[in-house]
């Protein structure tokens, strides 16, 4: 049973409080990653659950038991590091037996876990070689190798992909999430990209300003974000926003020419309300049935993806991104209409930044 | 292969600034060599050939090789002299790099003034220091022993300074990877800091074993029976007690140089630079 509880966790610097007593539970076998823009406190909260950083208040808890004061050994959690802080003196061997350094084994019992864990991981030829000798990929394998050795309750990953390059991140993507599916180890996972959060994760944990703003499987996070942030922090490109007041009679576009054919939401007449929508959601071409948001403006730019074509327009209601039929033909500095039904808009309430319940 | 040879010579020929710039360091690397050269010659020379300036002597001889080596006393202040610069050094590696390591990477009140501190006890030149040392080795009775000649370079400010730089260096990354791998502070210092930075512990020990092989002033001072002289103090004390015997002088003077060759040719190779990023983002 290897449940982490955070439990009013704060923490402070000096008089200064950077994570402000937030709650979550990961439950033993899930894969949480916690996501969100630098500084909004995610790896200072792996941190304190690997025992590297002091904790203020609040209690944490692993397999039931509060580990506050505990030395990190002590709370037999694992770690990878962004930098994969494999040790450039040692052999790979040296490196992954590392991890075992404390345990007490005999050393044959040693070498077969280091084996073990280097044939899970593809690293038997390189046992003898040393870290300069790596590649970027191979070397964060043998970060993970080290944490795999001695069969921790919990792994930590801080931003482990984040100095890959982008081939080499997807394909290590797929090897951590087939790693967990086949170790069905306990796993928090700190990233600010929000392509790896919603790949990877059972269940994701937006953060921002110290406080967790929601948490929830990746489509739970990309289908009903709680409030503007999330909205737009996950999905890429990120949500489109309009601003809009609303009326007896429906919504009406604050400044623009947006197009609403939709009731107001549940708020007082004439406040502010955020429309997102999605650029998948909004195509330029003919509206297919009735739309509940039209927006015209000038093609700025378009980004050919292959099977379809980003649309950037810039309407009198701020730039939005659209998107159109790959073979659809189109030029930068065209006038186009783009279409979404009201069943793809979200509405947030502008003020408070939370999501409005759909009219 | 060989046109690329070629060309490289071409291009070391193609500028005139690259020859004048070997010509000086070949004069310069003669000025160095020749004395070292002439001790080595003179060392083979005879009392009678002393004075003849050739480098390289007509009839060389093994006899002050012999002479010197049979004097008990000789092989006793090389002994005191290989002693002494190596208990200090070792005592500097493993002191100044603990130092260093805990005001590198430890947080603590006052470790700025600590630190302070120890700097500031660069400014103090040697020779301000030797009354003070002295009083306090003859009131604690250490005139006269090899505690008396090593106790002030056990430890230096210079070596505490130079390895703090270096542990600054060091990613926290490494040091808190080896706490969660459960290694407790002074393994993790040993097992991962220290490797990391040889290269630094490697000029500290250089500079270390070179400063006490050579030291002169204050053993000088603190001794006063041969048996505890070290050798540039004993080799001193051979001019001065039998006339000057030159042939004899360099030959102890050259056997002087073997120690300080082997540290060196020994420890150059650990300095590399760059080991300690490769453990790290490519």
């Amino acid at each position: 049973m290897t449940e982490i509880q955070l439990e009013k966790i704060t923490k402070k610097y000096g008089a200064i409080e950077t994570i402000h007593g937030i709650d979550l539970t990961v439950t033993d076998g899930e894969f949480v990653v916690l996501v969100g823009p630098s500084g909004c406190g995610k790896s200072t909260t792996l941190r304190m659950i690997a025992g590297l950083e002091p904790i203020t208040g609040g209690d944490l808890r692993i397999g039931g038991e509060i580990v506050n004061e505990h030395e990190p050994k002590e709370r037999n959690i694992a770690m990878v590091f962004q930098n994969y802080a494999i040790y450039p003196h040692m052999s790979v061997r040296q490196n992954i037996g590392f991890g075992l350094y404390t345990a007490k084994m005999s050393k044959a019992d040693k070498n077969k876990r280091i084996e073990e864990t280097a044939e899970m991981l593809g690293l038997v030829e390189l046992l003898d070689r040393k870290p300069s000798a790596l590649s970027g990929g191979q070397r964060q394998r043998v970060a993970i190798g080290r944490a795999m050795v001695r069969n921790p309750v919990a792994f930590l990953f801080d931003e482990p992909l984040s100095n890959l390059d982008a081939q080499l991140r997807s394909q290590m993507r797929i090897e951590i999430k087939r790693l967990h599916q086949r170790l069905k180890s306990t796993i928090v996972y700190v990233t600010h990209d929000q392509v790896e959060a919603m790949t990877m994760a059972d269940r994701i944990v937006v953060m921002r300003d110290g406080h967790i703003l929601q948490s929830g499987s990746p489509t739970d996070l990309y289908e009903n974000p709680s409030d503007i942030f999330t909205a737009r922090f996950i999905g890429n490109p990120s949500m489109n926003m309009i601003t809009a007041i609303a009326t007896q009679n429906g919504l009406v576009a604050e400044n623009g020419n947006a197009v609403l054919s939709v009731a107001s939401p549940d708020v007082a007449i004439n406040s502010k309300v955020s429309v997102g929508v999605r650029s998948h959601a909004l195509s330029v071409g003919v509206p297919n049935g009735a739309a509940g948001l039209t927006l015209t403006g000038e093609i700025l730019v378009l980004e050919p993806l292959g099977s379809e074509t980003l649309v950037h327009i810039d309407t009198a209601d701020g730039v939005v991104i659209a998107s159109a039929p790959a073979l659809h033909q189109l030029t930068a500095g065209q006038t186009v209409s783009a279409f979404a039904s009201v069943e793809n808009l979200y509405f947030f309430d502008s003020d408070s930044q939370k999501a409005l319940m759909r009219p | 292969m060989s046109t690329i040879i070629s060309e490289g010579l071409m291009q070391a020929k193609a500028h005139p600034g690259r020859i004048i710039i070997w010509a000086v360091l070949l004069i310069g690397g003669l000025i160095m060599i020749t004395p070292i050269l002439f001790m080595f010659g003179t060392s083979f020379k005879d009392a009678s050939q002393v004075y003849d300036m050739r480098l390289f002597p007509e009839y060389p001889t093994l006899d002050n090789y012999i002479q010197v080596l049979s004097d008990g006393r000789f092989l006793r202040w090389f002994g005191n002299s290989l002693g002494i610069a190596t208990t200090v050094t070792l005592s500097n590696v493993f002191f100044d790099s603990l130092v260093g390591y805990t005001l590198a990477k430890f947080d603590f009140r006052g470790r700025y003034l600590i630190f302070l501190a120890i700097l500031s006890t660069l400014m103090i030149p040697t020779e301000m220091l030797v009354i003070p040392w002295y009083l306090m080795a003859s009131k604690l009775g250490w005139i006269d022993t090899y505690w008396g000649v090593m106790f002030p370079g056990m430890m230096t400010a210079f070596g505490t300074f130079l390895m703090k730089q270096f542990f600054e260096t060091v990613p926290n990354d490494f040091l808190e990877a080896a706490r969660i791998d459960g290694l407790n502070e002074f393994q993790i210092w040993w097992k991962i800091a220290l490797p990391l930075v040889t290269p630094a512990l490697s000029a500290l020990a250089i500079f270390t074993f070179l400063g006490n092989w050579t030291a002169f002033f204050w053993p000088l001072i603190v001794t006063t029976s041969q048996e505890f002289y070290t050798l540039p103090v004993g080799l001193t004390s051979f001019a001065i007690e039998q006339s000057i015997q030159w042939e004899k002088i360099m030959t102890g003077a050259a056997l002087a140089t073997i120690p300080t060759l082997i540290v060196f040719l020994v420890l150059q190779r650990f300095i590399v630079r760059g080991i300690m990023l490769a453990g790290l983002k490519g």
